[in-house]
C-alpha cells in the first residue's frame, strides 16, 4: 500500500510537472509580445520594461522555465499587474467560495443519487426502477449552466424563493445563497450516481455474503442498507474524485450566473481585463486540485479494494 | 459496400426498436434537418434588427418573442442549431480520428511510445475542461475555430485511451498474429484489421460526446468567449437572456430548452447505439 501510495503521488507530480510546462510553453507560443498583451496599448515604456524584467522575458526560454518553477515551488505565481498583490493571495482568497460550492453540490447529489440507485436496485424492473432510469438519463443530459439559468429564472426571479446574486454573509444566509447554484451543479450528478449505484448494487446483491445474510433471515431493508450499500458505493468515490474537473468546470458557470465570488468568476473577470497572471494562476491551482483529487480517489479505492492496487 | 449498407440498416432498426432510441433518432433527425434547411425554415432573418418590435413576448408572428434588438428568437434558435452542429461535428470526428490513431499506435507500437502518449493523455485530462478552454481563449481570442480546437484537444485523450485498451486486448489475438507472421506492415495491421474491430466502440463514445461538446460551445458563447455576435448560437441567446432575465424570460427559455432537448436526443441515441453495437459495454457504465 505504501509503495502504491508513493507511486501514485509520483505519477501525480509528474503529470502536474508536464501540465505546468505545457501551459508555460503555450503562453510563450502565442504570437506577439506578452508584455504588450498584458499591459495593453496604453502602457508606458517604463512599466513595460519593469514587467519584462519581472517575468524574466529577457532571458532564454529554458532559464525562464527554471525561474518559473523556482518561484512556483516557493508559492509565488507572479504578481497582479493592476493591484500589485500576489497572484497566490488573490487566488486562495477566492478558492474557499468555489470549494464550498463544489462540496455543497456533491453532498446533496451523492446522498440523493445513492438513495435512488439503491432503491431502484432493490426493486429491479418495476415501474419505480424504470422511472429512476429515465429521470436519471434526463438529469445527466442537463448541462449545469442551463439548469443554473433556468432555475435562476424560475426560483429567483419568478418565484423569489431564493436570492439571485452573491454568496451571502453569516451561516444561514450563506446556505440560502448556496441552494440554487449547488442545485444546478448537482442535478446531473444525481442521475449519474443513481445509475452507478444501481449497477454496482445489483452486482453486490448477487454475491455470497448477501445470500448468507438472507439465509439468516435478516430484514431485506437491513441487508440492502447495511451489508450491500457499503460495498456498492465504492465506485461513487472514484467517480467523484475523477469528476472534480467536471465539478470545477460547472462551478465556473454557476458562479457567473449567480454572480458568486470564486475561482470561475475570478478567471472570467481577469480575461475581460486581460489580467493574464491571474488567469494562469487560477488555471494552475484548479489543475492542481484536480490532479490531487484524482490521486486521492485512486488511493481510497486501493485502500478499500486491494485488487485495485495491482491494476496499475 | 452492400454489406456495410445493410449493417447500417440493422443498426438503425435496432435503435428504433427501443423507445428511447426512437425518440433520440427523431430529435437528432429534427435538429439536423432544421440545421441543414435553416434558411428555408426560419420565418425571419436571424440577425436582422427590428427595434420597433423589441422584447416582445411570444405571439403568432414571433413564436418565442423577440430580443432586445427586435430579432426573432425562434429564427435565432433554429439557426443556432446550425452553429452547434458546425462546432460539434468537426470537433468530435476530428478528436475521434486523432485519438483513434494515437491510441492504436500506443497500444501496438513500442513501449516507450506508449508511455509517452499515455503521460500526454493523462496530462491533458488533468486540466479541468472549462478552465483549459478559458486559458486558451484568453491567449488566442474567442472564435468558432478556437472552440473547435479546444474541444478537440480535450477529448482526444478519451478516444485515445479507449482505442489503446481495445488494441491491447486484440494485439495478441490469432488473426493479428497470423497477419504479422505473414509480414504485414504495422499500417496494414492497424488500418485493415484493427480498425474495424475498434471503430464501433469509438462511434458510441462519439455519439455520447456530441452533447457535451454542444454544451461546452454554448457555455463558452454564454460567457462571451465562444462564437462572436451577431452569430446566433444557443449560448449567445442565453447570454442576452441572462442580461435581460427580468424583462424577457423568453430568451433564457428559448436558448436553454434546445440545449437540453439536443442533449437528450444525442444521449438517447448514443445509449441505444451502444446497446445495439456492443451490449457488453452497458455493464461498465
Amino acid at each position: 500500500m505504501l509503495i502504491f501510495t508513493l507511486k501514485r503521488f509520483a505519477l501525480a507530480a509528474l503529470i502536474l510537472f508536464v501540465a505546468v510546462t505545457l501551459m508555460f510553453l503555450m503562453i510563450r507560443a502565442v504570437p506577439g509580445d506578452p508584455v504588450q498583451i498584458m499591459l495593453g496599448p496604453r502602457a508606458t515604456p517604463e512599466l513595460q520594461a519593469r514587467l519584462t524584467a519581472e517575468l524574466a522575458l529577457d532571458q532564454p526560454i529554458f532559464r525562464q522555465l527554471i525561474i518559473f518553477y523556482g518561484n512556483m515551488l516557493q508559492g509565488d505565481l507572479g504578481t497582479d499587474v493592476f493591484s500589485g498583490r500576489a497572484v497566490t493571495q488573490i487566488v486562495f482568497q477566492q478558492l474557499p467560495f468555489t470549494l464550498e460550492l463544489i462540496f455543497g453540490s456533491i453532498i446533496w447529489s451523492a446522498a440523493l443519487g445513492i438513495f435512488l440507485g439503491a432503491y431502484a436496485a432493490s426493486y429491479p424492473n418495476t415501474l419505480i426502477d424504470r422511472m429512476v432510469a429515465i429521470v436519471s438519463v434526463s438529469f445527466v443530459a442537463a448541462p449545469a449552466f442551463v439548469v443554473a439559468l433556468l432555475s435562476l429564472l424560475l426560483f429567483a426571479v419568478h418565484l423569489r424563493w431564493f436570492p439571485a446574486i452573491g454568496a451571502g454573509n453569516g451561516f444561514w444566509d450563506r446556505m440560502d445563497h448556496l441552494v440554487l447554484p449547488s442545485f444546478a451543479i448537482g442535478l446531473s450528478w444525481v442521475g449519474y450516481i443513481a445509475r452507478l449505484v444501481r449497477a454496482s448494487m445489483l452486482e453486490v446483491l448477487g454475491e455470497h455474503h448477501i445470500r448468507t445474510a438472507r439465509a439468516f433471515g435478516l430484514a431485506e431493508r437491513r441487508i440492502v442498507m447495511v451489508y450491500a450499500l457499503r460495498i456498492a458505493i465504492l465506485p461513487v468515490v472514484t467517480v467523484i474524485g475523477v469528476g472534480m474537473g467536471f465539478l470545477l468546470s460547472s462551478a465556473v458557470f454557476a458562479e457567473i450566473v449567480f454572480a458568486r465570488p470564486g475561482l470561475g468568476k475570478l478567471v472570467i473577470d481577469s480575461i475581460t481585463t486581460r489580467n493574464y497572471p491571474i488567469v494562469m494562476g487560477s488555471v494552475l491551482v484548479s489543475t492542481g486540485l484536480f490532479v490531487v483529487s484524482t490521486a486521492l480517489a485512486d488511493l481510497v479505492n486501493a485502500w478499500l479494494d486491494p485488487r485495485a492496487r495491482s491494476a496499475k | 459496400m452492400e454489406k456495410s449498407q445493410s449493417e447500417i440498416r440493422i443498426i438503425l432498426v435496432g435503435i428504433a426498436k427501443n423507445p428511447l432510441g426512437f425518440m433520440g433518432l427523431v430529435i437528432v433527425g429534427a435538429i439536423v434537418f432544421s440545421a441543414i434547411f435553416a434558411a428555408w425554415v426560419v420565418p425571419y432573418d436571424p440577425i436582422e434588427m427590428n427595434i420597433r418590435d423589441r422584447m416582445q413576448g411570444p405571439s403568432w408572428s414571433h413564436l418565442l418573442g423577440t430580443d432586445q434588438l427586435g430579432r426573432d428568437t425562434f429564427s435565432r434558435v433554429i439557426t443556432g442549431g446550425q452553429v452547434a452542429l458546425k462546432v460539434a461535428l468537426p470537433a468530435v470526428f476530428g478528436a475521434m480520428a486523432i485519438g483513434l490513431t494515437l491510441g492504436m499506435v500506443a497500444g501496438y507500437g513500442p513501449k516507450w511510445l506508449d508511455n509517452f502518449l499515455m503521460l500526454l493523455f493523462d496530462t491533458i485530462r488533468s486540466f479541468p475542461t472549462v478552465m483549459f478552454a478559458l486559458a486558451v481563449v484568453a491567449l488566442v481570442g474567442p472564435s468558432l475555430q478556437t472552440v473547435v480546437l479546444v474541444v478537440m484537444a480535450t477529448s482526444i485523450p478519451t478516444y485515445g485511451r479507449v482505442a489503446r485498451t481495445q488494441t491491447l486486448t486484440l494485439r495478441n489475438s490469432e488473426f493479428i498474429l497470423a497477419e504479422r507472421s505473414m509480414g504485414a506492415s504495422m499500417a496494414r495491421i492497424l488500418g485493415v484489421h484493427m480498425l474495424p474491430n475498434i471503430i464501433g466502440v469509438l462511434a458510441v463514445l462519439a455519439a455520447m460526446d456530441i452533447p457535451t461538446v454542444i454544451a461546452l460551445e454554448a457555455g463558452l458563447s454564454f460567457l462571451g468567449l465562444g462564437v462572436k455576435p451577431p452569430t446566433p448560437s444557443w449560448g449567445a441567446l442565453l447570454k442576452d437572456g441572462y442580461a435581460l432575465v427580468r424583462q424577457t424570460p423568453w430568451l433564457v427559455i428559448g436558448g436553454g430548452l434546445p440545449i437540453i432537448i439536443a442533449t437528450l436526443g444525442f444521449t438517447f441515441l448514443g445509449e441505444s447505439l451502444r446497446d445495439v453495437v456492443d451490449p457488453k459495454l452497458r455493464k461498465n457504465q
